[in-house]
């Protein structure tokens, strides 16, 4: 590793010709295909959606493994460090747009169109039983009678975990900074256990919803916002504990120093980051 | 300011294989060579997307349905509103980025080398999804660009296709932009402070922003459409409580700041070129960057102006009317800084300035129509209407398009090293400004009296105008073939140009020889 070939990191970092973008376009197609086929229940699709994605997965193994191999390497200078960090900045960013419409969508639902189908005008037009009440599966829902998940039962506690994480998280990050290793890992191991148990009670909150409650995907505007919003911070959870996890095995393998982790800090970033979208969901989607 | 060592290009190949033929475009890493690919890209989609306009014209040539039947009409003005936004002038201004950002502020390559290469490599599979849907049972997405649903919910498979070809291109172009960020962040020259930077690199920063913010809301809106069309959400469906009104909300949030992703990489190659060609320094930098800046806040919170129609309380009717009126403000300083650099300036009329003044001219025009079409009395009436039309093909077209020859004929000497044919360029502009007026000023009579867009047979009353707007169009996509022309003999040869063949431009990019070298600034210069 760098300890025997100490590089003198050029002033640029500039990567020379590589194949790993290519790659990913070309999963990214086979992607689409593959679920514009499966979707449209036409043969073969599965199929090909299941090679975009190992592809993909091949591509992004292959290239984060690069990028730690330079970082280890001693070919990254402050410059690059520092650029990492504002796209890291602005990546999160662009993630925090991505809810904003989903979230924008179940306010718009909330104090627009629910109450404008519950108007005068459109019950006396359209749907007579129409009502102004939240949760809502549609003035024309027919699947039958349904619950909503209630926010002191497993969110509330899967809000505990989440706040937990994230200061385990952190202590394990204070294990790194004083190049207390042991620390780390154990902070580390427990953050991802937390993310794991948290995953682990979306999905039996999700069968619980489907199996008991008559929440279903298909459950009017309600079921479309509750599944969307929490699938996907579900989604961002399972990304940052791979992370976690691919950054565990960096700590084993013997990377990072005191100075230089910022590896570390990105995925920290992130993880703290869907915890905010967890508590926000958790006001908005369960409690109020 | 730092000169380039003439030899010091090939000290950077040493350590590394450099792949050769097909491989060297597909695994490059080189800001030039990525540049390049964009530019290229964009100029074939620009010309597929051309194709698509012309069909829509040689149907609206006469009333009455000769050419193509109303699916594939539908097909053909999606598409071609798609392509060309996303596959023609987007690429085409992130292309200039790619070749002129390094060498305007002094940097040896983009931030994220590989990264760079994969944001251009996403653009073919979205092409290829987008173009091969006209093939499939259905045909194409058939909803306008904007796909509203809820026709987008009905439509077959090639709407999937679209939906997922504007999620790549949306990863594509976030990519860029934080590459494009970071880069301008990071990767100055030392003495270059922000406010020191070309203009263009101003305008990109602004952009780039702009691009994080709302790309992933359109991700999002598509992502319902998604599933309100396969696993039976309800998002845009009124019996499931949601609302097709939504929808709109949510892609104009994104649709507007999209307008600007468009033309305010516009303004900022008009800032560099007419400077050159007037020889004196840009008139108010400061306020310039101010005003672009401006114009990135003020469009986030004016998108329901595309909305008027839908039924919305008169307050937020009054209260996007005046804050869209507002934009007008900023863009005036800008025109007045365009004109007043001009002022007492000594103006020579190269092919890149007469696009700007082309520009100028047009794109002031078409802010025009669209302070008209701010008014929510007004709109109305033309919402819809081929006034709406005429309007965004004057910023769009006039704006956009006219801003990105300039630059590309500006530019074309530092990247082939030949001098482009001035004559042969000024035929180009000159068949290109006569025969773009030709296509969409009569538009503007053709939606005042009523015609609605959109829409592939007409009644008789427009006849003479449509006539009139399909025979420029012909005539408007065969002189772009004149431009192809031009670059290609640019590229094969011609008279060599020097490191700065514009005796008025100013900047880092002039300092390093012509044709720029495969590397550049590898180690900074010292720009004061």
């Amino acid at each position: 590793m760098s300890s025997n070939t100490p590089h003198q990191a050029p002033y640029y970092f500039v990567p020379s010709p590589s194949t790993y973008p290519i790659t990913g376009s070309v999963a990214l197609l086979l992607f689409a295909l593959g679920s514009v086929l499966t979707m449209n229940a036409i043969q073969g699709g599965p199929y090909v959606l299941g090679a975009g994605i190992l592809t993909l997965l091949y591509m992004m193994f292959i290239w984060f493994r690069k990028v730690a191999h330079e970082s280890e390497g001693g070919l990254y200078n402050k410059r690059v460090g520092m650029s990492f960090r504002w796209s890291m900045g602005w990546f999160i960013f662009s993630e925090v747009m991505f809810f904003a419409a989903f979230f924008g969508a179940l306010f718009y639902a909330r104090v627009l169109s629910i109450p404008d189908l519950a108007s005068l005008e459109h019950q006396a037009l359209l749907w007579p039983e129409a009502t102004n009440a939240w949760p809502n599966a549609g003035p024309a829902y027919d699947g039958g009678p349904f619950t909503p998940m209630g926010a002191w039962g497993i969110p509330a506690l899967n809000t505990f975990l989440l706040l937990t994480s994230g200061a385990t998280l952190t202590w394990a990050h204070h294990g790194l900074l004083h190049d207390n290793r042991g620390q780390l890992k154990l902070g580390l191991f427990l953050t991802i256990l937390l993310g794991v148990v948290f995953l682990g009670f979306q999905v039996y909150e999700y069968t619980h919803a489907y199996s008991d409650l008559n929440v279903k995907l298909t459950t009017g505007v309600f079921g479309s916002l509750f599944y969307l919003l929490t699938g996907f911070h579900g989604f961002h959870v399972t990304i940052g504990a791979t992370m976690l996890i691919v950054i565990l095995c960096r700590v084993f393998a013997g990377h990072f120093t005191s100075q230089n982790h910022f590896g570390f800090e990105a995925v920290a970033w992130y993880w703290h980051f869907v915890d905010v979208v967890w508590l926000l969901l958790f006001v908005v989607v369960y409690w109020i | 300011m730092a000169a380039i060592p003439g030899g010091a290009d090939h000290a950077h190949d040493h350590d590394h294989h450099q792949p050769s033929g097909i491989m060297r475009w597909v695994t490059t890493t080189n800001h030039k060579d990525i540049g390049s690919m964009y530019l290229w890209f964009s100029f074939a989609m620009f010309l597929v997307g051309g194709v698509m306009a012309l069909v829509i014209r040689a149907e609206l040539f006469q009333p009455g349905l000769q050419v193509v039947d109303p699916d594939r009409f539908n097909q053909m003005t999606t598409l071609h509103g798609l392509i060309m936004v996303f596959g023609a002038i987007m690429p085409a201004f992130v292309g200039f980025a790619n070749w002129m950002i390094p060498l305007m502020i002094g940097a040896s390559d983009m931030a994220f080398a590989r990264m760079n290469n994969w944001s251009f490599w996403l653009l073919p599979p979205a092409a290829i999804l987008l173009t091969s849907s006209l093939l499939v049972p259905g045909g194409a997405a058939a909803s306008g660009w904007t796909l509203y649903p809820p026709l987008t919910v009905q439509m077959g498979i090639g709407m999937d296709m679209a939906i997922f070809a504007v999620h790549i291109l949306g990863i594509s172009s976030i990519m860029g932009s934080i590459n494009i960020v970071t880069t301008l962040l990071n990767m100055r020259a030392p003495g270059m402070t922000l406010m020191k930077m070309p203009l263009f690199c101003w305008t990109w920063l602004i952009t780039a922003y702009l691009v994080i913010a709302v790309m992933p809301v359109l991700a999002g809106a598509v992502t319902m459409i998604l599933t309100d069309r396969h696993f039976g959400t309800s998002f845009f469906n009124a019996a499931g409580g949601g609302d097709p009104v939504l929808y709109q909300h949510i892609f104009w949030f994104f649709g507007h700041p999209e307008v600007y992703i468009i033309a305010i990489p516009a303004f900022g190659v008009v800032s560099q070129v007419i400077p050159a060609f007037s020889r004196k320094p840009l008139f108010g930098y400061a306020s310039m960057v101010y005003a672009t800046s401006s114009i990135a806040i003020l469009s986030f919170i004016v998108w329901a102006h595309h909305m008027y129609t839908v039924g919305m309380p008169v307050a937020g009717q009054l209260y996007f009317m005046f804050a869209t009126m507002l934009i007008a403000i900023p863009t005036g300083v800008k025109v007045f800084n365009w004109v007043a650099t001009m002022w007492r300036g000594s103006l020579s009329f190269e092919t890149p300035m007469l696009f700007s003044i082309g520009f100028l001219f047009l794109f002031t025009l078409g802010g025009f129509s669209g302070l008209v079409l701010s008014m929510t009395a007004v709109d109305i009436q033309l919402h819809d209407s081929y006034y709406v039309v005429a309007h965004f093909h004057y910023v769009m077209v006039a704006g956009a398009l006219f801003s990105a020859y300039a630059g590309a004929y500006y530019w074309l000497p530092k990247w082939t090293g030949h001098m482009y044919d001035e004559k042969l360029g000024k035929l180009h502009f000159w068949l290109s400004i006569v025969f773009f007026n030709m296509t969409f000023f009569v538009q503007h009579f053709l939606g005042l009296a009523g015609m609605p867009r959109r829409i592939p047979d007409y009644s008789l009353q427009f006849a003479e105008f449509n006539m009139i707007s399909s025979i420029g169009a012909f005539g408007f996509g065969l002189s772009q073939l004149v431009f192809l022309v031009v670059v290609l003999k640019c590229i094969k040869g011609g008279e060599k140009a020097s490191a700065k063949p514009w005796d008025g431009a100013e900047g880092l990019e002039w300092t390093v020889p012509s044709p720029a070298p495969h590397h550049t600034f590898e180690t900074p210069p010292v720009f004061k």
